[in-house]
């Protein structure tokens, strides 16, 4: 939770978002983040993005899903509730296999649909400050992190002479949060003084 | 782009002593074991077939994968185009070595009375047998055998001829990308109708004339395909370790590693789903199929084969990393060629040689002088055109790859 000062600049053009990006970086202003209306490709690799651990962790809920499967049949099958099927033993690891694929592969996926959603800081329920409201149609949203060091008209002017078509200062939320009406409320307050 | 492949002396003379590793193999089998009793005879013609069979489907995966990326209009192939046509211009090098193998085996093999490997080709007095002969007899294993290899070297020639065409065709022209689109539909139409589905069933279900899967085909296909994306890649890492295929990046190689590593667990799928119902079912005319494979003489093949074409793929080619690394695709290739080999092997020899399988020289020796024919032959077909499709409409898209 911390609100913060912003410089946002919008772009209307992907070959004018490609360059800007790269005079941002160069520029020692702090990249808070980009919006896009779609997937950019060759955008990640712009913004200088590492590839995140997100399939480590897949493989990890995999191996639990994996575990838990296994261990919960066989613990069931052959300890707790022993019973006869058709003759076949009580530990029947082929009839444990579809069951044992099946929880991975629910482990893994849903672990790393929540994984990403909280590397995204998106979630149903949650909030973040929109910085354009056209960032999810037809504009690119660069927005860069201002504080008490970096004066506001500078980086607006940096900005502009990146090309772009719209730029405004705001004061936002950072993270994300639980969406409340009362908190929605203040942050029109705050953002309306600038 | 022109880029012109010379055949290295020292993969020459590789694929030259494999050959005649091959060969000799073959004398010496020829004279020991032809001579020998029932069992040593019937060892010397179910290897040829394994091998025979093995060989022939893995190359035809070339054609098949032609077929499929042409399609779908894949792009990233036509970087290492030539390789997959050299191979599928060579199917019928491995269709009539097969075709003479097999069609022997059905009607001139003849051992005290009796058909050691087909059994069906004497159906009297076995009621299951007669009940199938409408479908398995010698007639129709003829026909399925000759249409299916005809088939096959007919669509691995003609794709290799229309990519050929490609380049003397105007710049930008895409009549033929169009043309090898319809020849791609009918190639997979006829892939259909027998690797798919049938063929598989004549020449190695047919070994274990009384048992019986539906699944057979789609486990068979799962073999040769993780085997002929694992024997592209090979070619392909081969000519780049040579200094050929500039345009082959790790991007490329990257996705080969990926159709290997999915493949091994889609072969893995079938082969566990075969093997499941049947262990489910119980029935004791299924059962004996697994119980001499599993748990029977077989049982060490058996567990090494689910070790090497699924544990060890999964576990090293899950990672991207493993995948962009040469050596560790280069070492899976092998892994999983060799694994599906045993595959094969598992599949064909315990019908004809029960619980007395061998797996030494005479085996290891025919393994040897299939691949060093294969390399001989595609190696020289990848010399005679350029390795660069330079006319292909999407060539500047596989150049661009992105993994």
């Amino acid at each position: 939770m911390a609100i913060k000062k912003f410089a946002v600049g919008c772009y209307d053009d992907e070959a004018v978002l490609f360059p800007a990006v790269e005079k941002v970086r160069n520029s020692g202003y702090k990249l808070h983040d980009v919006y896009t209306p779609f997937p950019v490709h060759g955008l990640d690799k712009a913004l200088g993005h590492k590839e995140t651990d997100l399939h480590v962790a897949g493989f990890i809920y995999g191996i639990t899903g994996t575990a838990t499967a296994l261990g919960f049949m066989s613990w069931i099958f052959t300890s707790d509730w022993p019973l006869n099927f058709g003759g076949k033993p009580h530990f029947a690891l082929p009839a444990f296999i579809p069951i044992t694929f099946e929880t991975t592969v629910l482990f893994a996926a849903v672990g790393m649909v929540l994984t990403f959603c909280y590397l995204n800081q998106i979630m149903p329920g949650v909030k973040k400050h929109v910085f354009h409201k056209r960032q999810s149609d037809d504009l690119f949203v660069v927005v860069l992190e201002l504080n008490e060091h970096v004066s506001e008209q500078e980086a607006i002017d940096f900005l502009k002479s990146t090309g772009t078509v719209e730029t405004s200062v705001q004061i936002a939320e950072s993270e994300w949060w639980y969406g409340r009406f009362d908190k929605e409320e203040e942050y029109e307050k705050l953002n309306a003084t600038v | 782009m022109n880029e012109r492949f010379e055949l290295p002396a020292r993969l020459r003379t590789t694929s030259i002593v494999l050959m005649l590793v091959g060969v000799l193999v073959l004398v010496i089998g020829g004279a020991t074991l032809l001579t020998g009793d029932h069992h040593a005879q019937t060892r010397f013609w179910i290897v040829l077939l394994q091998n025979s069979v093995f060989f022939l489907m893995m190359a035809v995966v070339s054609v098949f994968i032609q077929a499929a990326a042409s399609l779908a209009q894949g792009g990233w192939i036509v970087a290492y185009k030539r390789v997959p046509e050299a191979i599928g211009a060579n199917v019928w090098v491995f269709g009539a070595i097969a075709a003479v193998i097999l069609l022997f085996i059905a009607f001139g093999l003849n051992i005290d009375g009796h058909n050691p490997i087909y059994h069906w080709t004497h159906p009297e007095g076995d009621k299951i047998l007669e009940g199938k002969s409408a479908f398995l007899n010698k007639g129709m294993f003829a026909g399925f055998t000759i249409v299916t290899i005809a088939l096959w070297a007919f669509f691995g020639y003609k794709f290799r001829a229309l990519s050929l065409a490609q380049e003397k065709a105007p710049t930008n022209s895409t009549k033929i990308y169009w043309t090898m689109v319809k020849w791609s539909a009918g190639f997979l139409l006829v892939y259909a109708l027998t690797q798919m589905s049938t063929t598989p069933w004549m020449w190695l279900m047919s070994i274990d004339a009384h048992w019986y899967s539906t699944m057979f085909s789609w486990y068979t296909f799962g073999s040769a395909f993780v085997s002929g994306m694992a024997l592209i890649l090979l070619f392909v890492l081969s000519l780049k370790n040579h200094g050929y295929m500039q345009l082959v990046t790790k991007e490329h190689t990257h996705d080969l590693g990926k159709w290997m590593f999915a493949f091994s667990i889609f072969w893995t799928y079938v082969w566990f789903a075969q093997y499941m119902l049947i262990w489910y079912g119980n029935i004791p005319e299924e059962t004996t199929y697994f119980k001499i494979r599993q748990q029977g003489p077989y049982g060490l093949i058996w567990y090494s084969v689910f070790i090497i074409n699924f544990v060890v793929p999964i576990l090293v080619l899950m990672s991207r990393p493993s995948k962009r690394n040469y050596f560790t695709v280069t070492f899976m290739a092998l892994a999983i060629i060799f694994g599906h080999w045993l595959d094969f092997y598992i599949i064909s020899m315990p019908g004809p040689m029960g619980a007395d399988w061998t797996l030494s020289w005479y085996e290891l020796g025919v393994f040897a002088g299939f691949a060093g024919l294969l390399m001989f032959v595609v190696f020289n077909t990848l010399t005679k055109a350029s390795l660069v499709t330079a006319n292909h409409p999407l060539l500047k898209e596989a150049v661009l790859h992105e993994s």
